[in-house]
């Protein structure tokens, strides 16, 4: 029988949440790196006990952690984070401009195919490679050079977030930046041009169409059908029917089409995901109930999927890396809160349980099946 | 060569994987540099953790104390108490106290 291991990172440490194919039973490890923040960690698909962790804290900095036994132990690896050449400027909070600095690792996407290879988005939003397992890391510079003098923090920083690593094309990577944008290389990372034709942000820019500045919070694609991305914007649930090249929104009946994760079905690509939060000032859900809603025609016809989610009084939040689906069948799916609770639904979506109630914060949920 | 002592605050030693208090030989004048570059270099998992690796600057939410003086803003050179040098008293690298 399969194995699904859901690595959840949180604001006090990391989890291994380990269940057999009925999705019933689980076994809870952790907290690995207790009291430290854990933005993200993910496995190989390449090889599974290969996996990533972004470990940070306010007080010592930036650690990379690598585990080749599926997190039972953990060594740290490389965690210089240079910016390449003379790192110049972006546009600060007063409009000047201001010296790129690193901060953080949000989020780590391992190669397809090389365990070995695995990328790291940072803040200030930088994409960076480590051909060694983590050990040494280089820039991929050309990122910045999309206008990079223009991008401008958000309140929650200017973090790369999403790292899509296009499985029928190893030269195309989309990656998306908080109050930034999209952005796609075509060749393997030298060059990158931004995609952002379609969104509009009237609330948080000055020109709604511009070329590079929109808030996106996450963007997903299925394996199947790589050239159709979705996304959650600050507002907005947009879709891509060509690589990015330009968006239409998808929001339909949702109830408020503001909120942060997205995800796919494992097997059926037009069956997406998100969790709608009442706004960008009050970031928890609308009427303090915690829907999921599924759409199954990729888009503008919306269902909520609530049972076995708190349905009064609940006042969470989803962040934007904190949704995975598994690829058994039927596809199940997690999500964590900032409340600390992760709900696993075994039936894509239909019903819920928690599987723990009471972590910390969760920032970050991923899913490996295993044989 | 001067064995002297400095007690790391919570988080490095979970990282360093030690217990207690680190001793360290210290060749030549014990400044607060020179402690710190022989740190990590028994300790390389703590490069980055307590200055910045390129710049070598204090990160901001660490201190570093010494014979109930602060010597966080202290230039690498300054030379540590002479009871932190014999190894009398340690040196304490804390992290920053978190107010709230």
């Amino acid at each position: 029988m399969s194995v699904i291991r859901v690595l959840v990172g949180t604001r006090k440490g990391a989890f291994i949440l380990t269940g057999d194919g009925s999705r019933k039973q689980w076994e809870v490890s952790g907290p690995h790196f207790a009291g430290w923040e854990i933005y993200h960690l993910k496995g190989s698909p390449a090889d599974p006990n290969r996996l990533y962790a972004s470990q940070s804290s306010g007080w010592f900095g930036q650690m990379i952690q690598r585990s080749s036994d599926g997190g039972k132990t953990w060594e740290a690896v490389g965690k210089d984070f240079k910016y390449e050449g003379t790192p110049g400027t972006h546009k600060w909070y007063d409009g000047t401009q201001h010296p790129w600095e690193f901060k953080r690792i949000w989020h780590l996407e391992p190669s397809l195919t090389n365990p070995d290879s695995v990328y790291a988005g940072a803040e200030d939003a930088a994409l960076f490679h480590s051909k060694d397992g983590g050990g040494s890391w280089e820039e991929l510079p050309g990122l910045r050079s999309a206008k990079g003098h223009l991008w401008q923090p958000g309140a929650g920083g200017m973090g790369l977030h999403t790292i899509l690593l296009d499985p029928a094309n190893p030269k195309r990577i989309f990656v998306a930046i908080s109050a930034a944008g999209v952005f796609r290389t075509d060749d393997g990372g030298t060059t990158w041009q931004p995609i952002n034709r379609g969104l509009k942000s009237a609330f948080e820019l000055p020109d709604p169409d511009a070329e590079v500045g929109h808030c996106v919070h996450r963007i997903a694609l299925h394996r199947s059908r790589p050239g159709v991305l979705f996304m959650q914007k600050h507002w907005d649930v947009m879709r891509s029917d060509n690589a990015g090249e330009s968006w239409h929104e998808v929001s339909g009946n949702l109830p408020s089409d503001f909120g942060f994760p997205i995800d796919v079905h494992a097997h059926e690509p037009d069956t997406i995901y998100v969790v709608p939060i009442k706004s960008d000032s009050e970031h928890f859900p609308p009427d303090g109930k915690l829907r999921v809603y599924r759409s199954r025609t990729g888009g503008n016809e919306w269902e909520a999927l609530t049972k076995g989610l708190p349905q009064k009084d609940c006042y969470v939040n989803v962040l934007r890396d904190a949704m995975a689906v598994d690829s058994l069948e039927p596809c199940g799916l997690y999500f964590g809160t900032t409340g600390g609770q992760v709900y696993a639904s075994a039936d894509s979506g239909e019903s819920w349980n928690a599987i723990v109630r009471d972590l910390p914060a969760v920032l970050s949920v991923e899913v490996q099946t295993l044989p | 060569m001067s064995t002297m002592r400095v007690a790391l605050p919570y988080h490095l030693r979970t990282l360093a994987q030690v217990a207690g208090e680190v001793r360290l030989e210290v060749g030549g004048p014990v400044t607060l540099g020179a402690v710190l570059d022989a740190l990590e270099s028994r300790y390389p998992v703590l490069r980055g953790t307590i200055r910045d690796p390129l710049t070598l600057q204090r990160r901001l939410l660490v201190r570093f104390f010494a014979c109930k003086e602060d010597f966080s803003n202290e230039t690498p050179d300054v030379k540590l108490p002479e009871a932190v040098a014999n190894g009398v008293e340690p040196l304490l690298i804390v992290g920053a106290i978190a107010g709230g």
